[in-house]
């Protein structure tokens, strides 16, 4: 047999079996990448792309929700005491006024006595305290026999009444031109507190439990003080008899004390409405109303949501970070490394979430303070389900053929990690990463519940807190409480939609699964 | 024999877990400044002498020597703020029975409702009745308990006036006055797991009743009800009862937030009260601290051995 020369064919002796072109047929269609399909299944989920703009609503809320108070009221939390009299109104919005919902009134049940009162008020401010009289009944009470009584709607804007302030020379004198230029009565006549039981709240004749004495057409009679010094030279009450030229008997404004030497002091009551438009230069109308201080809480409420917010997204954001090279490290290396670092996964994951918030602000919260050492605690636990997350992943994909490729090429190991590797898991990390935001809000609210952090000032806030302080006032102004129980439910349901969604986006095997 | 070994391992590996714990725990601890609070009718020297004869003063291993002694006799330390000069041990062991009372009412109303409203679910599953049992599991496994506690203490109590507020604690944890004024309470703990539990079970049995050998049976001319019973149920039990066991253990642990709104005068009270302290009362913190991390630890590996006891397929940890 004749021997070949194998090694060296020449090449006219090749030829090509087909020449015709053996491409396939090209897409006429774009190509879609992991993300665009990813979208394009989150886009048939109906519920979460509800959920997404829940979740965006919310967020734009805690970004300019702060924004929206007044500057002035807002400003003046710290510094100013008058701030506690407007507290407890109730959420009002201006175009739904005389609705009786949403519109800052509230039916109430009450006395003769404070039915009188609310009058009284009434015809004093020119505010319309009672909404409307629903109905007049008589309760057999054990004590006090029969009792008629009222089921009244009262506007609580409308019902702050009056209070004392202490100005001095100039501050008088600056109301007293601003009541002049804007025709708004904010200085009232000074009562006189002897005659009209005790309450300088009561402007008119009445007995020691403060049932008004009425005149002959049913009129309240004025026992305001009388005459007296008051450098008052502005608008006075209709009925004021200096109106009617009576210089005897017209009604003192102020109350004068100090010297010509010290500056003197003018004690005054005003009409806490009108006086609130002085000092703050708008009408009180209040979205959420106001809670125990006073505070707004719209603004409020947005205030502690940006704190979640921000404390969630930075948390999940360093958890993400740790989480994955501690779970990629373990995953890849595999054998001692791995057992090793599970076990320190293991006995972090053991220690109650309680203990290390408590004793990270025991120890750092003096150093550098309570946010700092709140994250920290969040972050010492917190990567470690991201952790066995990437880990797992990272068992699945290590021994495919395009690793071995890879490490055959001469890819370094961090390369073949963070380049090869951890972009196929990159599904699972982010929809790990956005469930984690819900689980940091709700632990933060309930630190924040149970006092175990405070994080509560003039300037900052947070929702537990405000759920705490809502608590004890629940049975008279549940509004305290209602919206930022509401805020965090809405946020806790539409982020686990969320979640789920991107979770069945991203990985279409588990969809329905339930983990 | 795997088992044997599987569960002695897991167990050793616990006690080591528990161990760096509470070491780590009792040395924080100590670190602190425990500077005893200044106040009238309080005499400095004879807290100092008090806090050197129960070895304050000694180095932090010592202490930490004694401390593990003294646990074994039965002796935690004393209370120095909360209930000055008791046993903490004592004090727990009176707290104890009413965060059990308010788990074990709510587990017993719980489970059952979950394991029912999961099974309709599963089948009358795409029907109205698991749509609407499925969102409202959606809902409630989302909102955070405590916004129920609220809206069970405002329609229970300031609403209809059919409750207390609080619990009535004067005739012990399980008179027929505490139940009754708990009620609230373990409703609020309740919605949760029922929520969870409906949801699982849902989960599960839906994917056991789509498999193949449920076809067999039907074939085999067992009715639906009897498929279901026997060969669905047994199946989609084999998750579902090592979380009921997890939720037994985790009886002692209760819930902090609830306790301290229903004022119920159990554990989770007791820990909260004793970290808002001033200064902190660090036994009781310790105490529970190490009492928590336990539950934790035990309810974790006597779910994954009852995995493996109740289905031999599984078997966890092997390689």
């Amino acid at each position: 047999m004749e021997e070949k020369d194998l090694m060296n064919i020449s090449k006219d002796k090749f030829e090509l079996a087909n020449r015709t072109d053996m491409h396939d047929q090209k897409f006429d269609t774009k190509a879609v990448g992991y993300f665009g399909d990813a979208w394009n299944r989150f886009k048939k989920n109906k519920s979460s792309v509800v959920a997404a703009y829940i979740i965006l609503i919310l967020v734009l809320y805690s970004i300019i929700g702060p924004y929206f108070c007044n500057k002035n009221y807002q400003n003046s939390y710290a510094k100013d005491n008058i701030i506690m009299r407007y507290q407890y109104l109730l959420p009002k919005l201006s175009f739904m006024e005389g609705t009786g919902i949403w519109d800052g009134t509230q039916v109430l049940d009450i006395s003769q006595n404070r039915y009188y009162r609310l009058l009284a008020a009434q015809q004093e401010t020119g505010n319309q305290v009672i909404v409307k009289v629903i109905k007049e009944y008589i309760k057999d009470d054990i004590f006090r026999g029969q009792q008629k009584m009222y089921k009244v709607r009262i506007d609580s804007y409308a019902n702050l009444s009056s209070f004392n302030v202490t100005l001095t020379a100039p501050q008088y004198e600056q109301i007293q031109k601003w009541q002049d230029e804007n025709g708004l009565q904010v200085i009232l006549p000074r009562t006189d507190v002897a005659v009209a039981g005790g309450d300088n709240n009561i402007w008119y004749l009445c007995d020691q439990k403060g049932n008004p004495e009425l005149d002959a057409e049913g009129n309240f009679i004025p026992a305001y003080f009388t005459v007296g010094e008051d450098d008052y030279h502005s608008l006075r009450l209709a009925s004021d008899p200096y109106n009617s030229g009576d210089r005897q008997t017209y009604w003192r404004y102020a109350q004068k004390t100090g010297s010509a030497s010290t500056g003197y002091n003018y004690s005054c009551r005003v009409n806490a409405y009108n006086y609130f438009i002085y000092r703050y230069g708008f009408e009180p109308s209040f979205i959420f109303g106001t809670d125990t201080n006073g505070y707004d809480i719209f603004s409020r409420l947005a205030t502690g949501a940006r704190f979640s917010f921000i404390l969630a997204i930075l948390v999940s954001a360093v958890n993400l970070t740790i989480g994955a090279i501690y779970g990629a490290i373990e995953g890849y290396y595999g054998g001692a490394t791995d057992i090793i670092m599970e076990r320190i996964s293991d006995i972090l994951s053991g220690i109650p979430f309680m203990v290390v918030t408590v004793l990270f602000q025991l120890h750092l919260s003096g150093k550098v303070g309570t946010i700092p050492s709140l994250i920290y605690a969040f972050v010492l636990t917190g990567w470690i389900g991201m952790a066995s997350r990437v880990r797992m992943q990272f068992y699945r994909f290590k021994n495919q053929e395009y690793v071995l490729a890879a490490r055959t090429l001469g890819a370094s190991d961090w390369s073949i990690m963070f380049k090869h590797i951890f972009p196929n898991s990159l599904g699972t990390i982010i929809t790990g990463s956005v469930l984690v935001i819900p689980g940091v809000i709700f632990e933060e609210t309930s630190l924040t519940y149970l006092g175990i952090i405070n994080l509560d000032s003039p300037t900052m806030s947070s929702v537990g807190s405000m759920l705490s302080n809502g608590q004890s006032v629940m049975s008279s102004y549940p509004h305290v409480m209602l919206f930022p129980a509401l805020f965090i439910a809405l946020l806790e349901i539409s982020f686990n939609l969320f979640g789920n969604g991107l979770r069945d986006a991203f990985n279409p095997s588990l969809r329905g699964s339930e983990e | 024999m795997y088992l044997f070994k599987y569960i002695l391992k897991r167990i050793v590996l616990m006690l080591f877990t528990f161990l760096v714990i509470i070491t780590m725990c009792f040395i924080f601890i100590k670190l602190l400044p425990n500077i005893p609070a200044e106040q009238f009718g309080k005499d400095m020297a004879l807290i100092l002498q008090r806090r050197e004869l129960l070895g304050y003063n000694l180095p932090i291993m010592q202490q930490y020597a004694r401390f593990w002694k003294y646990a074994f006799q039965g002796y935690f330390g004393t209370s120095e703020v909360l209930y000055l000069g008791q046993d903490v041990w004592s004090v727990f062991v009176q707290k104890l029975p009413f965060t059990v009372a308010v788990n074990v009412y709510s587990i017993l109303f719980s489970i059952p409702l979950g394991l029912v409203l999961g099974i309709v679910a599963a089948l009358k599953k795409n029907t109205w009745i698991d749509h609407l049992i499925s969102t409202s599991v959606m809902i409630v496994v989302s909102v955070p308990s405590f916004i129920y506690a609220f809206l069970v203490q405002y329609i229970l109590y300031f609403k209809l006036g059919w409750s207390s507020a609080t619990m009535n604690a004067t005739q012990g944890a399980f008179s027929w006055v505490g139940f009754t004024s708990m009620i609230p309470a373990v409703l609020s703990m309740s919605f949760g797991t029922i929520a969870g539990f409906a949801r699982y079970t849902r989960a599960e049995l839906t994917e056991v009743l789509t498999s193949e050998f449920m076809l067999l049976a039907r074939t085999k001319g067992l009715t639906k009800g009897q498929a279901t019973v026997r060969h669905a149920m047994r199946n989609a039990m084999v998750p579902i009862f090592p979380m009921i066991l997890g939720e037994f253990i985790s009886i002692m642990s209760g819930s902090l937030i609830i306790e301290q709104m229903f004022s119920i005068p159990g554990v989770g009270k007791l820990y909260v009260s004793s970290i808002q302290a001033t200064p902190p009362d660090y036994n009781f913190f310790m105490l529970l601290s190490g009492f928590y991390t336990l539950i934790g630890l035990v309810a974790g590996i006597v779910i994954d051995i009852s995995y493996s006891i109740i289905d031999p397929r599984i078997r966890m940890g092997a390689k």
